[in-house]
């Protein structure tokens, strides 16, 4: 007997709840012909996010940054490690998706471990981060003076096109463990990818709203989160020249932390043996204020 | 229904309420047609309202807020800021109107009532053992006298929920009755807290019971309870609102209250209002809208037009 196909839809993923755009548009991706999955090739409709859905999502974004950032930094590292037993036990799910989005079944298996490694890493640097971003400040006067890094609120990013899900991890996670809230826009190749980590977001304990994902044009939406007023920063991986300018013209009203990468190709966003490629201390410290307390001395 | 006998007796015996001159109404009671209601506002909820009608529905919102702080931890400071606020929403934009009333507690309405001098901005005092109302009529009364006297322009009382609930509607009535009469030349708001009422046609025979004793506006609720504000509500007692007005010429103000929150639903409420009642009632006169953090999400929606950018939720005061 011939089963029906079912076929998935594909959601957003904003504050804790998939969401189809609130603009009703849809684009289509289809399955590469060189699917190893053996599955017929298929064409499967993803929400075009519009500004609208760009709004929603840092309101969701805002309402959770102050829970998000009040919890102790090793509660928000045993969230991310939740966060990788997520990912680790739908590895061959993310794996057939990157295959359906064209990579070779080698090269799939390997960016999947790569983004379980990475987000066992800053699952184990979320407790560390302060320690190693403080300072003690000599100061002449009788004064303690202590500088100690602070999360700046909701920040937006324009992920990578490709690897469509290790640049995403690669981007966002080191930006919430330190306790920031983000929006983040989806690579356009490959959405599904993208929204299938956000079902490995839903079931790890992760509060909702603290990552949200949109999924569309980055072109449409992000010029929109460069201009908003909450938005505390923009972190752009596109190699759209017109738009990375576009960002930071926009986010100067609002005096937004804007960060632009033209993403070459050739960049590698891991390595087994190199453990200082595509992730580290860099990447954390982007996103963070520093407050500097000065408290007088025997008081 | 025959309720009512006994606590009338008592309710007229009651120093000070005198006799309760107002004829009682036969409580009979209309129903209401849940399934329509349910349909009419969801349909009226998908209209799309933009560009220079949001400006202006929002403006008009602005001026139809009862700007609210009702809590336990209230300040002279706080009453004195959220005044401030009343009377200049918004210090970049003299545009924006001021709000139509401040409501606090009895005992803030002297620091409202320093702080809005001459603004125009009216103070709305709630009383009545405000928000269980279960307390003797006679201190519900002298609640009502003294916020008066304090200097409230406007009294929100609480009717008996729990009278309303056993039957006993002539209580209710004569409650009412004897509030708008202690009120003396202070508006009467009645708060007929309807998520304690449970059902529709519960809330409309509160509505027509609190327009009947003397109600000058009709109000979902305190803001104490869940469910506050409804849109499906808000229709039931609008059409009661309507009825009344058909019947008798009369015009009687409503307010929803508690759970407006986003500019985007005041407008929906503007909505009924205006398809149910007409432009007569779209008037900080008839239609209030009682709230606290739905004055900043409009100034939030006026920055967006005015601007064209989304501002952040920091660029406006907070208590």
């Amino acid at each position: 007997m011939t089963r029906l196909s079912i076929t998935k839809a594909y959601k957003m993923y904003v504050g804790g709840a998939f969401v189809r755009s609130e603009s009703g548009r849809y684009f289509q991706v289809s399955a590469n012909d060189k699917s190893a999955t053996g599955a017929d090739p298929e064409t499967v409709n993803i929400p075009l996010g519009s500004r609208k859905d760009a709004r929603d999502a840092v309101l969701a974004a805002k309402n959770a940054f102050d829970g998000w950032s009040a919890r102790t930094a090793f509660n928000r590292g045993q969230i991310l490690y939740r966060l990788a037993e997520m990912l680790e036990s739908r590895r061959d799910e993310l794996t057939a998706s990157l295959q359906r989005a064209g990579l070779s079944a080698k090269d799939a298996e390997a960016e999947v471990g790569a983004s379980v490694d990475r987000a066992i890493f800053y699952a184990g640097f979320c407790d560390k981060l302060t320690a190693l971003l403080s300072s003690y400040n000599p100061v002449p006067g009788p004064h303690f003076d202590f500088s100690v890094p602070d999360p700046m609120g909701v920040i937006a990013v324009v992920a990578p096109a490709k690897p469509a899900l290790l640049g995403l991890v690669s981007t966002i996670l080191p930006i919430i463990a330190a306790g920031n809230t983000v929006v983040a826009i989806a690579s356009k190749d490959d959405p599904r990818t993208a929204v299938l980590f956000c079902e490995c977001l839903a079931t790890s304990d992760l509060p909702g709203g603290v990552i949200n994902v949109l999924t569309g044009d980055a072109k449409e939406i992000a010029p929109h989160l460069a201009k908003h007023r909450e938005v505390a920063g923009i972190d752009a991986w596109t190699e759209d020249a017109e738009l990375r300018a576009k960002l930071e013209a926009e986010g100067s009203d609002s005096v937004k932390r804007v960060t632009t990468h033209g993403t070459p190709v050739d960049l590698k966003w891991y390595d087994a043996a190199d453990p200082q490629v595509g992730q580290g201390l860099g990447f954390l410290e982007r996103f963070l204020e520093t407050k500097t307390i000065w408290h007088p001395v025997g008081v | 229904m025959n309720h009512g006998t006994i606590h009338s007796s008592q309710a007229s015996s009651t120093p000070g309420s005198s006799v309760v001159a107002r004829p009682r109404p036969s409580f009979s009671g209309t129903t209401v047609d849940k399934v329509a209601i349910e349909e009419r506002v969801g349909a009226l909820a998908k209209r799309s309202i933009k560009k220079q009608a949001k400006v202006a529905g929002l403006k008009l919102t602005t001026s139809m807020i009862d700007l609210t702080t009702l809590e336990g931890k209230d300040t002279p400071g706080k009453v004195r800021a959220l005044c401030a606020k009343a009377r200049r929403p918004l210090a970049s934009d003299p545009s924006i109107p001021a709000c139509a009333a401040i409501c606090v507690y009895p005992n803030m309405v002297p620091v409202a009532k320093e702080a809005l001098a001459g603004s125009g901005v009216h103070i709305a005092s709630v009383a009545t053992a405000f928000p269980s109302g279960q307390s003797p009529l006679d201190i519900k009364l002298d609640d009502v006298r003294r916020a008066v006297d304090f200097g409230a322009d406007e009294i929100d009382m609480v009717i008996d929920r729990g009278a309303m609930l056993s039957g006993d509607y002539a209580k209710v009535f004569d409650e009412i009755a004897a509030t708008k009469e202690a009120c003396g030349p202070a508006h009467l708001k009645v708060i007929l807290e309807t998520g304690e009422l449970g059902t529709y046609d519960l809330v409309r025979r509160a509505s027509e019971i609190g327009i009947a004793a003397g109600g000058d506006f009709i109000k979902t609720s305190t803001g104490k309870v869940q469910p506050a504000a409804t849109p499906a509500v808000t229709l039931v007692m609008l059409e009661c609102i309507r009825d009344h007005y058909l019947a008798t010429g009369k015009k009687i103000g409503m307010k929803p209250a508690g759970g407006v929150r986003t500019a985007k639903q005041a407008l929906h409420y503007l909505v009924i209002v205006k398809e149910t009642l007409g432009d007569a009632w779209l008037t900080p006169d008839l239609f209030r809208f009682g709230a606290s953090a739905l004055l900043n999400d409009v100034l939030m929606q006026l920055e967006k037009e005015r601007t064209g950018n989304y501002a952040a939720s920091d660029d406006f005061s907070k208590e």
